[in-house]
């Protein structure tokens, strides 16, 4: 497979040092990829926009690996209108979609932009909007633009405005550890801290509708398992029971948290109800039973199990019961969750001595390894499905990873500094 | 308690040594000559007049806090495990016996028993391993006769590392239980 190696530095100019960017490098892209063109959009007026709308949608596009964008040097012309297109330009060059636009101020802090997707050898619009924003929304537009050419090119919602949660670690002089929990864009830019603690964070996992985050933290020296709310900082301590307080996992409606916990004696899976705060017993086995996750129909739940004598992937009913082993390929395979339209799990699998990222699809048990790694971990699907983030190791260093669901496409993240681990991708905007 | 027994030995010899010294010998020299004498001294010890008796048992007895004795079992406060095992290696058996000799004597004191596990596999299972490790020694421990409400146990899994890199050296370092009074 032919091997793109593209950093894409992304920083802005104007941010504070303290917010530490991550970068993203595609390691890997797809042969055949969609030629397209997105040239700079006009910017009409007064108050020119401090974000290059176009470039934005260029890096969404070119990272997805579905796409092979036209560097902007390569341009004959550059038209911001339909009207002002040369097909027969743009056909030379090979590309077969092009995207123009315009982003027009509107007064103090507002713009109005305006896009169009053409198709260049048919010589017409596939689709085109305009849509009112502001100077802090720029960026957030472009990612809802880059979504709507991904869908309407290729038949599947783009997940270019979403969010991705992680953990960050910062070993201190004192040899102490920071411990971060963030959120940031998919594309690594406006990473926020949400929680910052000297003990240990883990498991960070959003809410179905995408406001809060349930986490675990062993601030005042045990584990507890807390939900926060992102844009209003608000948190509340769900379970801080004896023992490991773990796991987190939303119920798709929203109302419910798997979690793991280890009161019995052992670990176990409990379904914590948060509107009456009733606790329900799902495992009871002595073994260790962890990491639950729900299928998107809210109907049943995976777990890892050591109960066969090493861990594997089980699944058991949202009301309890027996539970059905799901994976037998290799001697270890954990922490399983399923892709939003319920057909495939992802999961780390131990391969030949290394962790790597797997998916099995759950029809057919057919089980593939996607990532390269020594220790990769904590996969999560994007809410379209089309790719899977996950952590790896770059040397001693945390960094996070995403491949394509097909193992096509590779791209890194990686912080400038310290640990990165644990993501979760958001799901999508309601 | 053959490592104690030695060890009296040893301070019975330097103790001798001193006696035998018209000069004044600093306590470093002291220190030295036991260091490097362990191996012969079990014998002259068993051997010592009855005049350097009384000599030795001063030297040998501890009268702070036994667990602040650097030369008691109870100075080894971290038990390491196998790969993916949380069973405690018979190595370590003598000082868990230890540790659950000085809580059964001493019922007011509590110990943190903190379990941790290496980087390999995902964290969530690895706090699972981390708290069966400990609740092995838990376990140890309660059969020795300790209480229940003197053992806390937490598990950290792998998020509080004591060796950073990944070789199996360090991996072997962060498979452990810590014992923290």
């Amino acid at each position: 497979m032919k091997k793109i190696v593209l950093m894409l530095l992304v920083f802005l100019a104007c941010h504070s040092a303290v917010k530490a960017e991550l970068t993203i490098e595609i390691t890997e892209g797809v042969e055949g990829a969609l030629p397209i063109a997105v040239v700079p959009f006009g910017t009409p007026g007064r108050g020119q926009p401090a974000v290059d709308l176009a470039e934005v949608i260029n890096a969404d596009l070119q990272r997805s690996g579905r796409f092979k964008t036209i560097p902007r040097a390569d341009m004959l012309s550059r038209p911001t209108s339909d009207r002002e297109v040369e097909f027969k330009d743009w056909r030379a060059l090979g590309v077969e979609n092009l995207v123009v636009g315009q982003v027009e101020s509107t007064g103090a802090g507002t713009y109005q932009v305006q896009f169009q997707l053409l198709d260049v050898y048919r010589g017409q619009q596939l689709t085109g909007y305009s849509i009112p924003t502001t100077a802090s929304n720029l960026r957030n537009t472009a990612h809802r633009i880059a979504d709507i050419i991904y869908e309407s090119l290729l038949g599947i919602p783009g997940a270019f405005s979403t969010r991705v949660a992680y953990i960050t670690s910062t070993r201190l002089a004192d040899g102490k550890s920071r411990l971060g929990l963030n959120v940031a864009d998919a594309d690594g830019h406006n990473p926020e801290t949400i929680v910052t603690s000297s003990e240990p964070l883990m498991s960070p996992a959003w809410s179905p509708d995408g406001m809060k985050i349930a986490y675990v933290s062993f601030e005042g020296g045990q584990s507890a398992v807390y939900v926060q709310g992102v844009y209003t900082g608000k948190r509340q301590k769900v379970t801080s029971f004896k023992g490991i307080n773990g796991a987190p996992a939303w119920s798709p409606d929203g109302r419910k948290l798997a979690l793991t916990l280890s009161k019995g004696g052992n670990p176990d899976i409990y379904i914590y109800d948060m509107r009456n705060r009733k606790l329900q017993q799902i495992t009871n086995h002595y073994s260790i039973d962890t990491e639950p996750a729900w299928s998107p129909d809210g109907k049943s739940l995976v777990f890892t199990s050591d109960r066969g004598g090493r861990p594997q992937i089980y699944r058991v009913s949202a009301f309890g019961g027996k539970a059905q082993r799901v994976t037998f390929e290799n001697s270890y395979n954990a922490r399983a969750s399923f892709s939003p339209d319920g057909k495939l799990l992802t999961f780390v699998t131990q391969d030949e001595g290394n962790y790597r990222i797997a998916v099995q699809d759950l029809k057919t048990g057919v089980m593939q390894v996607l990532s390269q790694g020594r220790l990769d971990e904590s996969p999560s699907f994007a809410p379209n499905g089309s790719m899977i983030i996950y952590g790896a190791k770059a040397g001693r260093r945390g960094v996070l990873a995403a491949v394509s669901t097909d193992g096509r496409v590779r791209q890194r993240l990686a912080l400038q500094e310290g640990d990165v681990r644990e993501p979760d991708w958001s799901p999508f905007k309601k | 308690m053959k490592k104690v027994l030695s060890l009296s030995a040893t301070i019975t010899l330097s103790l001798l040594l001193m006696i035998g010294c018209s000069s004044t010998p600093t306590t470093e020299g002291g220190a030295e000559v036991s260091e490097q004498s362990t191996g012969a001294a079990s014998e002259m010890g068993a051997e010592g007049s009855e005049a350097s008796t009384s000599a030795a048992s001063q030297g040998e007895e501890w009268y702070g806090d036994p667990l602040e004795n650097p030369n008691s079992l109870l100075a080894t406060r971290v038990i390491y495990f196998d790969y993916d095992q949380s069973l405690v290696r018979s190595d370590y058996l003598e000082v868990i016996q230890a540790h659950a000799d000085y809580l059964a004597a001493n019922p007011q004191a509590v110990v943190r028993l903190e379990g941790h596990a290496d980087e390999r596999g995902t964290r969530e299972y690895n706090l699972g391993l981390g708290e069966n490790r400990a609740n092995s020694v838990r376990s140890l421990m309660m059969a020795q006769g300790v209480a229940d409400n003197q053992m806390v146990v937490v598990s950290y899994g792998e998020e509080r590392p004591s060796a950073f890199d990944n070789t199996d050296e360090a991996m072997a370092l962060n498979r452990r239980v810590e014992l923290v009074y």
